[in-house]
């Protein structure tokens, strides 16, 4: 597989979120409107390019054996990393998106993709296969996001074109829920005619 | 009394599953069967409440008397990863009937964000049950909430259970079946528990 197919195989053939369904805690959790989607997006696709790089390069000395737990301490490792990046450069976003952060560690993507993927290529093929997994989750989460934004408090990354409020059910949970199952469904809509 | 706040306030209004999406994956995942469900729970009470125990002791005993605040991500989860590990041994030798009930989920839990999010929650956060003034709890505050977060995430899990396993006999058009048709069960769910709000 070609690079570029590395890295746009996430966005429709193996989408994270709409088709492989990977990582629906902060799926469902950080989707309250397009930025915070986004911007959690991108934080998980800093620890899957970074992660998948590192493991893919010790995994030839990991014993099998002992694989899933120095997995997760390099994934943690990175994990941290980008709290202290966060906190010092984004401190308001670092504080919409909370416990989501660490909760990073145990998303299965990432972990998902050590195991199918980082561990048996190189490191070049890794950081693509992470960045294309990150982008994919990234779009979903900000698609996911805008769509909730614009029925819940109708606005489009924080520009408002309603006056008063929207359906603040869809900022809460049963809309975090429901707008995702009815994405599923157009996803598969639309890829089952291609 | 206040112990009677945190129960209600874990269990109905700040639901783990329902509200705060923390292991949706176990709870789309195995949802399939009711007696599953209730495996799941069952192990997921066990390791949460074990697990925020060390976890507490770890942050106070170690983390914070060291300075060492920036290996809580990384140190919770070798602790959970090594207490699922251990739970999984001693349950094998005490009571091997309880094994054969958890067994397969046991591994699964390490990976479930719950567990590591109620151990994070309580060492970062800043609770307010019953119009108190927001204050960090403390170690037996800390163990009633992690059993009663496991409480509640083991309701709505039977509760979803049983729904699906209703929805299973039913005809669903073709693009919403699986996940799709369980994910606006659990929106009704969620609508349901939001009922709850201001409670506590």
């Amino acid at each position: 597989m070609g690079k570029f197919q590395l890295i746009t195989k996430g966005l429709v053939k193996e989408n994270p979120t709409f088709v492989l369904l990977l990582g629906m805690c902060p799926t469902l959790a950080t989707t309250t409107s397009a930025i915070n989607g986004m911007s959690m997006g991108l934080a998980t696709m800093f620890v899957l390019v970074l992660s998948n790089m590192a493991i893919s390069a010790v995994a030839p000395v990991v014993p099998d054996k002992v694989r899933i737990p120095a997995y997760i301490v390099i994934i943690a490792t990175f994990v941290t990393v980008l709290q202290f990046l966060m906190q010092a450069y984004t401190p308001a976003i670092y504080e919409t998106l909370g416990l989501f952060i660490p909760l990073i560690v145990v998303n299965c993507i990432v972990l998902g993709r050590a195991e199918a993927f980082a561990n048996k290529n190189s490191v070049v093929d890794s950081a693509c296969d992470g960045l294309g997994i990150g982008l994919g989750f990234t779009v979903s989460l900000t698609i996911l996001g805008t769509v909730r934004e614009i029925l819940g408090s109708g606005s489009v990354f924080g520009w408002k074109f309603i006056s008063g409020d929207g359906i603040l059910a869809f900022v809460l949970a049963p809309g975090a829920f429901l707008v995702l199952a009815y994405l599923i469904v157009l996803f598969r809509k639309i890829t089952a005619k291609k | 009394m206040e112990y009677v706040f945190i129960i209600i306030s874990a269990i109905f209004v700040n639901n783990i599953l329902l509200s705060q999406f923390m292991g949706i994956c176990p709870f789309l995942g195995v949802s399939n069967k009711l007696s599953t469900a209730v495996g799941m729970s069952g192990a997921v009470c066990f390791v949460i409440t074990l697990s925020t125990l060390v976890t507490y002791l770890l942050q106070v005993y170690v983390l914070d008397p060291l300075h060492i605040g920036f290996m809580q991500t990384i140190s919770f989860i070798l602790v959970i990863a090594a207490l699922v590990q251990m739970v999984e041994i001693v349950l094998k030798k005490v009571s091997p009937a309880l094994y054969q009930a958890l067994g397969i989920f046991l591994p699964l839990i390490t990976t479930n964000c719950a567990v590591l999010g109620v151990a994070l929650m309580v060492v970062t956060k800043e609770f307010s049950f019953g119009g108190t003034e927001p204050h960090m709890l403390n170690l037996g505050e800390s163990v009633v909430f992690a059993f009663a977060t496991s409480l509640g995430f083991g309701l709505a899990m039977i509760l979803f259970a049983g729904l699906r396993e209703q929805l299973s006999l039913n005809k669903v058009p073709k693009p919403f079946k699986g996940i799709p048709i369980a994910l606006v069960t659990a929106s009704i769910l969620a609508m349901a528990f939001m009922g709850f709000a201001g409670l506590v």
